[in-house]
């Protein structure tokens, strides 16, 4: 017999660890059309803004850090939507018969999707980096770009992809999730303008929260803020999700 | 080894599936029979842990499904070959889950051998694959882990009388190393050839069960003759009950030694007298689950 029938039975005694499943959601992200496409494009959209702003920019922003900023902008459009198929997929596309035929512990499936988007988040943030290095050596601006920068921009990415998977928990439905996703801020904006719902807004609506991060510095008060509203719109709703999920029917 | 006990699944004021009890044992072929919407599906997503059930338990190789450290090593499932993601393509399928449960990668390509697509079909996204192909894949899918149980929900639908050939052979030799397997149909023909035993089912409830001889013993022989008519009426005064078989053929429940005596007496040609097997289960089956079609036809 082949030696892979020798190890047959140890395997089946060993479930699957978290790191092995997450490398697995990762390639899971790249490996459709839609997700190889949406990846390409991302990586377009980075170089794209770079050539602009190096090119057609205001000299405020021809630097390490403007650049670096204003690709992390533009990253944080179409990232999220990635971490809602992510989760849709497994729905819309019924491959959640097979996922979870394989690994019926569902919330470790959930658990390596959540790693899987913050390690693509990781790598989407140092290809935004190093778009903003090649950029400047064109630019010819400042090269000071402190760790904080580079982790606010990190924290401000992952804010929108760990929202888009907790979304897509929520809704199991990639149109629903996606529109639901780009309406939320319009509908809080709409929300936050009733006088009565300004001081929630300050610690719920997450474009409010998250807007310090893009500046130079966040205060404790922000971060408290920030902690809050990512503390209903991640954790809340993906733990939501995770109940409903162990206790639900998938056909 | 599967055991469904007392297993119920009820949606609302429907019971879907309705207190059913069967076993598979290693070694069998166990075909799940019944008509769509009897709840063999349901059945299958209970057994593998997808769906709750209201009542009763499954069990597979001693215990539920998902207490199986790494199931996909011990029970192969194939609940629906469409469910697939459309923009991958079979090789990325089958390397995805190869990954999952650990096996080498070499798994893939010994499995796209076995189930017979090509390294081209392998390449192509399974959005554009036939029905027939996405039954391959999923075969290939469920064995990948080189398990000791099938679950198969209508693993023939779509396959061509090759397909179907080729699928018997396999499922029998996976039987023969005392593998279990149980695979769903809502076809007799499909099932009849492929499995030792056979669990029928009809609006949520077992309505027969047992090895093909005793479904069969209980249903007599078939006989033709030159005079249908006179051969009815003759059988009829006998005692013993006719159901028309088709192409002028008679389904009787008696001996075929009884037949050929009333037969006989009155001197009536015969032209054709057997033990009713295909023909025989077909019968059965068909009355077994008639009378779904004439609930829809009223409603």
């Amino acid at each position: 017999m082949t030696a892979y029938a020798e190890t047959a039975p140890r395997l089946a005694l060993s479930r699957p660890g978290i790191g092995r499943l997450a490398s697995v959601e990762l390639r899971k992200m790249a490996d459709t059309r839609a997700g190889f496409w949406l990846l390409l494009t991302i990586g377009l959209l980075i170089a794209a803004i770079t050539v602009i702003v190096v090119i057609w920019g205001e000299t405020a922003d021809q630097n390490l850090a403007g650049i670096f900023g204003d690709t992390i902008e533009i990253t944080s459009v179409l990232l999220p939507v990635l971490g809602i198929l992510s989760v849709t997929s497994e729905w819309s596309q019924r491959t959640g018969l097979a996922t979870f035929s394989l690994v019926p512990e569902r919330e470790r499936v959930i658990a390596a999707k959540v790693v899987a988007a913050v390690a693509l988040t990781v790598i989407a943030v140092a290809v935004c980096l190093l778009a903003a290095v090649v950029g400047n050596v064109f630019a010819g601006g400042s090269w000071s770009l402190g760790l904080g920068d580079i982790g606010r921009g990190l924290v401000y990415e992952l804010i929108g992809v760990l929202v888009g998977v907790a979304f897509g928990l929520l809704f199991l439905s990639s149109p629903l999730a996606i529109v639901l996703y780009f309406v939320l801020p319009t509908a809080w904006a709409i929300l936050g303008s009733i006088s009565a719902l300004e001081g929630p807004a300050e610690w719920l609506d997450l474009s409010v929260t998250m807007a310090p991060l893009v500046e130079a510095s966040m205060s404790g008060r922000e971060w408290a803020q920030l902690g809050t509203s990512v503390a209903l719109w991640v954790w809340a709703l993906l733990a939501i999700g995770i109940v409903r999920l162990q206790r639900s029917e998938l056909k | 080894m599967i055991a469904v006990e007392n297993l119920s699944k009820r949606y609302g004021r429907q019971m879907a599936v309705d207190d059913i009890t069967f076993r598979c044992e290693p070694g069998t072929v166990t075909g799940f029979l019944g008509p769509n919407g009897a709840g063999k599906s349901t059945t299958m997503r209970m057994i593998c842990g997808l769906t709750p059930p209201s009542g009763g338990s499954a069990v597979v190789l001693g215990g539920p499904y998902r207490a199986l450290p790494n199931p996909g090593m011990r029970v192969g499932v194939l609940l629906d070959a469409s469910a697939q993601h459309s923009g991958r393509t079979g090789r990325e399928v089958l390397s995805l889950s190869a990954r999952v449960l650990g096996v080498p990668p070499s798994r893939v390509g010994e499995l796209l051998d076995l189930v017979g697509l090509s390294k081209a079909a392998a390449r192509k996204r399974v959005g554009n694959y036939s029905l027939g192909m996405r039954q391959r894949l999923g075969i290939a899918h469920a064995l990948i882990g080189d398990p000791e149980v099938l679950v198969l929900d209508e693993p023939a639908n779509g396959l061509d009388p090759e397909g179907i050939a080729w699928m018997r052979r396999l499922l029998r030799d996976f039987a023969d190393r005392a593998g279990t397997v149980l695979l769903s149909s809502h076809l007799l023909r499909e099932v009849e050839a492929i499995a030792d035993r056979m669990v029928v089912i009809r609006a949520g409830k077992i309505v027969a069960q047992g090895t093909k001889a005793e479904l069969l013993g209980a249903t007599g022989v078939v006989v033709r003759t030159l005079d249908p008519d006179a051969l009815r009426e003759a059988l009829t005064s006998a005692g013993v009950a006719t159901t028309p078989g088709g192409e002028g053929a008679l389904l009787v429940e008696a001996e075929g030694e009884a037949v050929g005596r009333v037969a006989a007496a009155e001197g009536i040609v015969l032209t054709e007298l057997r033990a009713a097997d295909g023909a025989g289960l077909e019968e059965l089956f068909l009355s077994l689950t008639a009378s779904d079609a004439e609930e829809s036809l009223i409603a």
